[in-house]
């Protein structure tokens, strides 16, 4: 079984609020100063879902990871909780890109991959959220998807999925080759055994630039992109909270009652 | 080349009615089909759903498009996709909107990319800009602690809306339209998944998308059996209980009870948030509601700025005296 996973370095999404930034003269975030990149939590859930075939089955799983300033203790996480290769597309060209652009890099870097079975993203991203990209590839490919999946199970050269619904959840079968997007009811992502990081530290990542994979620069990053971003803000809060006093939480929590009940909201 | 015109919903039922997400669709659509000076379409995909056509004129469409096919009983990409890139390319709207429910976003995107146009997904907002006459998208990115107004210069411009974000118009019965059929035309082995069951997760009580209180808990709540707590002030309250994302991956509470940007949208009248941080991934879910209770240890959290009344305490203490006040004051 050949599984590729596709994984990204992103700001902290459990930094605190307070110290999400941005910059209204380039529309981009700050990065919060102290805090350390992750690899994308959702991409996370997508590694762990290749892992766990790959301990029921056997097989390979490489990650691949677009981006610029790639920090290589971040993205070699995939590596340090299994992964066998990582391959990092890393180029000033790719950066700035939407959904289209960083789908097309993808897709045309698996093309060169050339052998696989299923290819894994997160059901989104924690930066953008913009839950496109899985299925971009997909398309780009020719191949047949499932997005949000909680369960994967292979037999018979098929993969059968819980796919996340509304109301519950939809079991769906496919052939392979497919692309599977993971979301993270498939349970929590592994941690890095000592062992693990020890072999990550020693492998390599292979570099990518877009000559390698058969990309014009036209085609991706910023240049790639089909939307255009206006605006990016932070929304206003009007944060007038009226604390409750009291000699002790016990008291607090009675006064809470009594306000709530003199606005009559209850 | 044909001229794209009009702005188009993808409407969806459940359990044979028109979704409600759809009826708040067709009401936001017909205000940027008015704003354009153009026409507003509905279309209608599945297996038996012919009948709703006529509600959807009654909810604000001009037109109404159905594609009714057994091959459509259940939601597939490939038969979804293929079925409205038919209909796009036959009505060639300019705006296409679907609800960012589980079918809107596993179809918009792909069928963004098989049309070579771009899709946002998850918007809370639409307009039309008054200068270029685009479609203005807004929607939550980095966790909803920031909003981003994108647009896409190519036809057809697809958005998804997250529920509740739009108002849907009265019905209207003696709205007039013209109800058009679309064959599906699709060939059964073009479609390579294949949906062996389906499960509804029962939830017990009242929903939480309906309930008017809901007491939502956090990581600090710590175990299932915290949590048996708050559906105990949510039973009193004849409310439902919510949570954020680390008690629902923990098991503590069902995966259907998560509130915020991965999880449900929730507008009730009060949200009384216990032992929860208020990361803006969770307020994402739940900032419409009218009235936010804090409950949490920490005076810093960011959740006292987004409520309007609070405690600062150990919830296992004050969760208790708050129950234990409000049950004397609700039957006093």
């Amino acid at each position: 079984m050949n599984m590729i996973v596709c994984v990204k370095q992103v700001i902290d999404p459990e930094a605190p609020p307070a110290s999400f930034k941005i910059d209204p003269a380039t529309n981009k975030v700050v990065p919060p100063p102290g805090v350390s990149p992750v690899i994308d939590p959702y991409a996370e859930y997508a590694v762990e879902a290749a892992l766990r075939i790959k301990d029921a089955k056997g097989g390979k799983v490489t990650a691949i990871s677009l981006g610029t300033k790639q920090l290589r203790d971040i993205v070699k996480k995939p590596l340090a909780m299994g992964a066998d290769e990582l391959i990092l597309l890393e180029d000033e060209a790719f950066d700035g890109g939407d959904s289209w652009s960083i789908a097309y890099a993808l897709a045309m870097s698996i093309k060169k991959i050339g052998e696989y079975d299923i290819i894994f993203c997160g059901r989104e991203a924690s930066d953008w959220n913009a839950g496109q990209v899985g299925s971009g590839v997909a398309e780009i490919l020719g191949l047949p998807s499932i997005t949000l999946a909680k369960k994967i199970d292979i037999t018979n050269g098929k993969a059968r999925v819980e796919r996340k619904t509304d109301e519950g959840y939809d079991v769906v079968e496919v052939s392979l080759p497919a692309l599977i997007t993971v979301s993270n009811e498939i349970g929590e992502p592994r941690y890095p055994t000592i062992k693990g990081i020890m072999a990550a530290k020693k492998k390599e990542p292979i570099i990518w630039k877009p000559a390698n994979i058969g990309v014009e620069v036209s085609q991706i990053g910023a240049a790639g992109r089909r939307t255009k971003l206006l605006k990016l803000f932070q929304p206003v809060r009007e944060g007038k909270c009226e604390v409750m006093e009291g000699e002790n939480p016990e008291e607090a929590a009675v006064n809470l009652a009594l306000k709530l009940r003199e606005a009559k909201i209850l | 080349m044909a001229e794209y015109k009009g702005v188009m919903v993808f409407c969806e039922a459940t359990e044979g009615k028109l979704a409600s997400t759809s009826t708040e669709l067709l009401g936001g659509g017909r205000k940027l089909a008015d704003d354009l000076g153009q026409e507003l379409s509905a279309v209608l995909v599945g297996s038996g759903i012919s009948s709703l056509a006529q509600e959807t004129i009654f909810f604000g469409a001009d037109k109404a498009y159905v594609v009714d096919d057994p091959l459509l009983q259940d939601y597939q990409t490939d038969s979804y996709v293929l079925v409205m890139e038919k209909v796009v390319n036959q009505v060639t709207p300019q705006i296409l909107i679907m609800g960012q429910t589980s079918i809107g976003r596993d179809l918009a995107p792909r069928l963004a990319f098989r049309l070579n146009t771009a899709a946002s997904l998850g918007c809370l907002e639409l307009a039309i800009d008054p200068a270029s006459k685009l479609l203005l998208q807004t929607k939550p990115v980095y966790g909803g602690n920031a909003q981003a107004a994108f647009v896409c210069q190519t036809y057809p411009q697809i958005a998804t809306v997250r529920a509740k974000a739009m108002m849907p118009l009265e019905r209207d019965k003696s709205r007039q339209g013209e109800v058009i059929t679309i064959k599906a035309g699709l060939d059964p082995s073009a479609i390579r998944t294949k949906v062996v069951e389906k499960v509804v997760e029962k939830v017990e009580g009242i929903r939480l998308q309906d309930a008017q209180v809901i007491v939502g808990g956090g990581r600090g709540i710590g175990s299932a059996e915290g949590f048996k707590q708050l559906e105990e002030l949510a039973r009193m309250l004849k409310g439902a209980v919510g949570a954020t994302r680390p008690p629902c991956d923990n098991g503590w509470a069902p995966g259907g009870a998560q509130i915020g940007l991965t999880g449900k949208i929730v507008t009730p009248e009060l949200y009384i948030a216990v032992a929860l941080s208020g990361s803006s991934q969770h307020m994402s879910g739940c900032s419409g509601s009218k009235t936010i209770v804090a409950i949490n240890k920490d005076p810093e959290a960011n959740i006292f700025r987004e409520a309007r009344f609070g405690v600062v305490g150990d919830w296992k203490k004050v969760l208790p005296a708050f129950t234990n006040k409000l049950k004397e004051l609700l039957t006093g």
